[in-house]
């Protein structure tokens, strides 16, 4: 296990420096020039003067690839530079808005869980009927629905109609409850459609009806042979939910005033602040691979056919 | 338990719902369309002309939807809003689909070190999560529906080179082609002529798939100011101007987030049936 662990940790290396270089050289390779942004939210005029030493400040006449080993050796030592617009130093500044934006992913992960799976069950043990049914139409109408219509939908209900959930902020469970249920909801039909096809598809092996045959009841059989086997690819699915779900706090938060990551990053892609992009970026490729990872050493974990194969047992 | 037969009846009532259900789709593309082909002509204002005095007026005879804050006809604006959603999405898709198809295609059929390289670059790409990727590739375009489109090509390109690679591998060794070789063909028309046709139909289902994921993107992106700007109307920049209005009058909400709904829905479940007719192995590997 600690040796399956260790390469994938490994693996990590080179897909953080790829990633890092794809952000550095597609920055710069753009069609603005960081000097000129600089400039222009610092509030300086652009005098050809004022341009040319802003571009020594920022290392800008460097070539390109010392210019990316600095900015990598920095962010290695996490120092990410300067925001440009606030002139303040830009980790400290998104790590105080992170939390916010990781409990708010982290509840609609959670939420994604906790109601797919029942209703996956629930769907594959009434195949054909109307549960089953019921579960397919939500399905149709969960990855179909745009997820900030669907958060005005909510706030619309519960909000101006009933007056139940407070429809801006951050606070306490009350706050929480619609901007996760709007981030969550796609994933979550797909994970119960998922479920249910896996399920339906363990349910047809031998063992299972072996397990019929010596008299386990439908509840036994379904809760020790069948979900032990069928949640498998709903872990994989979760890795890819992730990113769902970091991409949904970007839209999201803005709508419920959440004061997450997402409302500063979108805030410096519309001014151009090069540093807060580049940071952002990164940070949220950190993010979506290591909890990749967790999901990686999960899954091998619960199958171990799995562990045993990358440590070359047969 | 799971394996009990349906009634017949019960039978014959799903598959007839299931035929109303993907012809209604049919129809609701078809009228998208229609709408963003001949927009100008057919809607009833003018999307962008202002009306003060008739102010968030309630649905009537005039005005079949109502009209906004700015009293713009809301009809005529979502008419205009198909135009720049459809219009969007088909060339980010052509974008994708030739990046694709080249990248992932000249992966697969020349292989090697070359095959090694792309694919590493392609795991770069995916270690992204789509919407930061096009967030960030908007941050080195600028913002603008341009940059949106291009910022979302360049945002799935990578999961369709895969995919094309991966078809061409499956088929690389085929006798088909290897008697297109011998036969005299050269390597490029072998690849146009007898792997092309082969990996389009995947695609197209693919394509179909990803169009109402790619519509939700494009609105998503200009919900948050970063694509097309107001007064252009588009679907998503119609929901974020009337966020104020929530509280005083939230159909102005409901209709454009209503119209995109609709016609995610009606491209997944035509998506759906192409999938089932053309390529049935598909159905486990899609789900980004």
């Amino acid at each position: 296990m600690a040796g399956f662990i260790l390469k994938r940790v490994l693996l990590l290396v080179p897909m953080l420096f790829g990633a890092s270089l794809v952000i550095f050289l597609l920055l710069r390779l753009g069609p603005s020039d960081p000097a000129m942004d600089y400039l222009r939210l610092s509030k300086v005029p652009p005098t050809p003067q004022a341009l040319e030493d802003a571009r020594q400040m920022l290392g800008l006449d460097q070539p390109i690839f010392v210019q990316y080993f600095d900015w990598l050796n920095n962010a290695l030592h996490l120092d990410f530079g300067v925001s440009f617009a606030t002139q303040r130093p830009v980790l400290p500044d998104l790590l105080h808005y992170l939390p916010a934006t990781l409990q708010l992913a982290g509840v609609a992960l959670a939420l994604t869980l906790v109601i797919s799976i029942p209703l996956g069950v629930w769907a594959a043990r009434y195949r054909e009927r109307w549960p089953d049914q019921a579960v397919r139409l939500l399905a149709f109408v969960g990855v179909s629905m745009p997820n900030f219509w669907l958060g005005f939908l909510l706030v619309l209900l519960f909000s101006v109609e009933l007056g139940w959930l407070p429809s801006m902020g951050r606070g306490g469970i009350s706050h929480i409850v619609m901007p996760a249920v709007a981030i969550s909801f796609m994933s979550l039909v797909i994970n119960a459609r998922l479920l249910r096809a896996s399920m339906l598809e363990v349910a047809g092996q031998r063992h299972v009806r072996y397990a019929r045959l010596r008299g386990l009841s439908e509840r036994k059989v379904e809760r020790s042979h069948i979900l032990r086997n069928a949640w498998l690819p709903i872990i994989t699915a979760i890795g890819m939910h992730i990113g769902e779900m970091l991409g949904g706090t970007l839209i999201i938060e803005s709508i419920f005033g959440w004061p997450g990551v997402g409302r500063y990053a979108v805030s410096a892609v519309l001014n151009r602040d090069y540093p807060v992009i580049q940071c952002f970026t990164l940070m949220m490729v950190v993010i979506f691979v290591v909890c990749n990872l967790i999901v990686d050493i999960v899954y091998a974990v619960a199958d171990p056919r799995i562990r045993l194969s990358s440590e070359g047992v047969k | 338990m799971s394996d009990m037969a349906l009634p017949m009846k019960a039978a014959r009532w799903r598959a007839w719902g299931g035929r109303t259900t993907v012809r209604l789709a049919f129809a609701i593309v078809l009228v998208l369309v229609f709408a963003a082909v001949f927009g100008p002509w057919i809607s009833p204002y003018d999307p962008n002309q202002v009306e003060l005095s008739d102010r968030l007026m309630s649905p009537d005879m005039a005005h079949w939807l109502g009209t906004d804050h700015l009293g713009r006809d809301i009809l005529s604006r979502l008419i205009a809003g198909t135009r720049v959603s459809l219009g969007s999405v088909a060339v980010a898709l052509a974008i994708i689909l030739a990046l694709g198809i080249t990248i992932g295609g000249a992966s697969g059929f020349i292989g090697g070190r070359i095959d090694q390289v792309i694919m590493r670059i392609t795991d770069v790409f995916l270690t992204f999560p789509t919407l930061v990727l096009a967030l960030f590739m908007i941050g080195m375009l600028g913002t603008g529906l341009v940059n949106v489109v291009i910022a979302i090509a360049l945002s799935h390109w990578a999961w369709y080179a895969r995919i094309v690679r991966g078809i061409v591998l499956s088929l690389r060794h085929r006798e088909f082609l290897m008697a297109a070789r011998l036969a005299g063909a050269s390597r490029t028309r072998s690849f146009v002529e007898h792997l092309l046709p082969a990996t389009l139909s995947q695609l197209l289902v693919l394509a179909t798939l990803d169009i109402g994921h790619m519509m939700l993107h494009v609105a998503g992106l200009s919900f948050l100011g970063l694509g097309v700007t107001a007064p252009t109307a588009e679907w998503g920049v119609m929901i974020s101007d009337a966020r104020q209005f929530v509280w005083t009058a939230p159909m102005l909400i409901f209709w454009p987030g209503f119209a995109l709904f609709i016609s995610v829905m009606a491209f997944n479940i035509l998506g759906d049936v192409l999938r089932d007719r053309l390529d049935p192995h598909l159905r486990a590997e899609h789900c980004h």
